[in-house]
């Protein structure tokens, strides 16, 4: 277990300064940098351009020198001083901005995983041993629905009942009572009243997907001849089924962390900013419309090593549920 | 099943004729079983039928508006008139008055004026497929002046809603097409590479692809969208963007082609071949590749919704195909608008059209991916 894990955490170093170089090659693409976009603004709005003041700001954010150095200069205040870079649109460091929209992202992303493991499971243990009852069935045809509507569709449509049949906005995670307010039990309460909608938005597709896997592994268990052993044995058929099919077929539950996530983080960029929820995604596009490069790509490679980490927690959860994984490395 | 069971003849002849039948009889056997999936099929043939003549089919060219037609209500197709029942369908048309209370204009269809659809009619001059320039349309309103016809209602520039998602129809769909064609390309010559070479060449394309399936795909796909120039022609974004969603979608691909690879390189007929004096290419080309076109055909079908959701949502936050192309996620961008959602519900029909072709290709996908293997149970 120790060999495994000591290989696991050595291939993290390399895929994290991969993630960090991929993300600056990225956030360099664009035609122009952030001063392009100053001098853009400058003109719609009919001001003289100061070259002078040009010529300040690229020394400052260090766009005069060449790639590499911008590169190094970009990580290694990030390794060395936890320090982002400078948000050229917001006029702040990035590390003031990205911290408290990545703790909303991590928050809504792991409740809504929460929440798929809770309703996947039973849902796809009922449905493999009633296979082809006509709860079966409507378990099916929910979950191929829930897999087929994009999701920022679910959104307006939720956003669109709640206007016209309640005739209240369901946008936010608060109200404008709290927005402002401290942490109490009542501002928890709202947030929960709230947070239900992304969690139905972002957790549909994911909890579908995991139901179809889930039933066919335990299916796929039950046909094995430990089971009819266990049943001509007399067990009970609920110690035939929970005992080890179960169990075997689990493993999607904890593996699920590593493509669930990516996909629940990515999903919930394109809800928040149709939900206008204050997590990363409508910062990140606002950012990415406006080449303010430090920002977007802060924001870009935080996400992607929380998904890496996620991946690295479910590799590790499998090797501890799962000896097959464990030995075989 | 039963029947034939109690009857040892017509056991024997069916088995016979499995024994016979060739690869793709015994698919075609078993997807014919898939009720849903030859359905969605019929589904998808007309969707791509819609969009491939949308110039005919659509009554209005999908840039034409009328001003006075905002949010216009949706003309009902009717038959039942004052007269009685006509075979030929026939609207109402619609009237504006301005409410002097809120100064709104309201819509009130006219029940006292019918006015007939025709077929075949003279409407927006268009020139079809880019090849040669006509006017006929499938159906319309043909009068002297006639108002624009909303069968499912305008939107906020008084455009035709059902016209511009017969529009949407033909980029929406064929990105899907294009862009998993050229995952196509990328997943079997890198997936052929990794599953045939084997050793260090295949642990490295391995690991950039785990690592590239760990990079959230929306973040990504908007940070390289956003990093197309904004002068570019808009044929040129639609490439782009098809280009974009390609880069990411190949993995897959590529796992299931190297998956094969590796399976197929241990059977006993790949042997056989190579005994027989085969040479490299062609036991490849020969032996393998038809053994396994259609677990890919099968897995191309589940990936085109992927690909079209993903171009629906990139468009949809504005960062893809923009405006004077109309693709179903551009035409979403209007429904963002709470209010315009509320007073047009019609603006959803785009999401409706997404919803139904997505859920057509994954029934038609599971479909393939069980024929795909006929000998299975």
């Amino acid at each position: 277990m120790l060999k495994f894990l000591l290989r696991r955490l050595l291939l993290f170093i390399p895929t994290l300064l991969a993630i960090s170089l991929v993300t600056f090659l990225l956030i360099q693409l664009p035609p122009g940098d952030y001063l392009t976009t100053i001098i853009y603004q400058l003109e719609e709005s009919g001001e003289e351009v100061d070259e002078a003041l040009l010529a300040a700001l690229r020394t400052r954010y260090g766009l005069d020198q060449p790639m590499y150095v911008q590169y190094l200069r970009w990580i290694g205040n990030i390794i060395l001083h936890g320090d982002f870079g400078y948000s050229m649109a917001h006029n702040r460091p990035v590390s003031d901005l990205i911290w408290e929209r990545l703790m909303w992202t991590l928050i809504i992303s792991f409740s809504t995983l929460l929440v798929t493991w809770a309703i996947a499971f039973p849902v796809a243990i009922y449905s493999a041993t009633h296979q082809y009852s006509p709860g079966d069935y409507l378990f099916t045809f929910v979950g191929f629905v829930g897999r087929g509507i994009p999701n920022f569709m679910i959104a307006l449509i939720l956003m669109w009942i709640g206007f016209s049949f309640f005739g209240f906005g369901i946008g936010g995670l608060f109200s404008e009572d709290f927005r402002r307010a401290s942490w109490s039990w009542a501002k928890f309460i709202d947030l929960l009243q709230h947070l239900w909608v992304p969690l139905v938005v972002l957790g549909t597709g994911g909890t579908a997907g995991l139901i179809r896997i889930t039933r066919a592994n335990v299916l796929d268990e039950l046909r094995k001849p430990y089971v009819i052993t266990a049943r001509a044995k007399g067990l009970t058929e609920r110690k035939a089924i929970w005992k080890y099919p179960v169990r075997v077929a689990l493993n999607p539950f904890i593996s699920s962390v590593g493509y669930v996530l990516p996909g629940l983080i990515s999903g919930s960029t394109i809800i928040s900013v149709v939900l206008s929820l204050p997590t990363t995604g409508p910062l990140l596009l606002s950012a990415l419309l406006s080449q303010d490069m430090y920002l977007a790509g802060s924001f870009l490679m935080m996400l992607s090593v929380l998904t890496v980490l996620g991946t690295l927690l479910s590799d590790i959860l499998l090797a501890w549920v799962d000896p097959r994984i464990r030995l075989s490395v | 099943m039963s029947k034939s069971q109690n009857n040892p003849l017509a056991r024997q002849d069916k088995q016979e004729k499995i024994y016979t039948a060739t690869q793709w009889q015994l698919m075609w056997w078993r997807f014919r079983k898939h009720k849903l999936a030859l359905i969605s099929t019929a589904v998808l043939i007309l969707f791509y039928l819609g969009g491939a003549f949308c110039e005919f089919l659509a009554p209005h060219d999908p840039h034409r508006y009328d001003v006075k037609r905002v949010y216009a209500p949706p003309q009902a197709l009717r038959f039942v008139g004052e007269s009685g029942f006509r075979l030929r369908p026939f609207v109402y048309p619609i009237v504006s008055t301005r409410n002097m209370e809120t100064l709104r204009v309201e819509y009130k269809l006219d029940p006292s004026r019918e006015m007939p659809i025709r077929f075949f009619v003279h409407g927006d001059p268009y020139k079809f497929w880019g090849l040669w320039e006509t006017d006929l349309h499938l159906f319309g309103l043909q009068e002297e002046n006639s108002p624009m016809l909303f069968l499912v209602g305008g939107d906020d520039m008084g455009r035709d809603v059902l016209s511009r998602v017969l529009y949407g129809a033909r980029i929406s769909l064929s990105t899907g097409l294009i862009g998993v064609a050229m995952s196509l390309v990328f997943g079997i010559v890198i997936g052929g590479v990794s599953g045939y070479f084997g050793g260090i060449t295949d642990t490295l394309i391995q690991r950039v692809i785990e690592f590239l399936r760990s990079i959230p795909g929306i973040p990504l796909w908007m940070t390289l969208a956003a990093a197309l120039p904004r002068d570019w022609t808009p044929i040129r974004i639609y490439f782009g963007i098809t280009v974009i969603l390609s880069l990411l979608s190949w993995t897959g691909l590529a796992r299931v082609v190297r998956g094969r690879f590796l399976a197929l390189r241990e059977e006993d007929f790949v042997l056989a071949a190579r005994l027989c004096g085969a040479g490299e290419m062609r036991t490849i080309l020969y032996h393998m590749v038809p053994s396994f076109t259609s677990h890919l055909i099968a897995s191309l079908t589940l990936s085109i919704p992927n690909m079209i959701l993903s171009e629906t949502s990139l468009s949809f936050l504005g960062l893809g195909l923009q405006p004077p192309i109309v693709s179903w996620g551009v035409l979403l961008q209007a429904a963002q608008n709470l209010r315009s959602i509320v007073h047009a519900p019609w603006m959803f029909l785009p999401g409706l059209a997404i919803v139904f072709a997505v859920l057509a290709f994954n029934f038609v996908g599971d479909g393939l991916r069980d024929a795909a293997d006929p000998y299975a149970r």
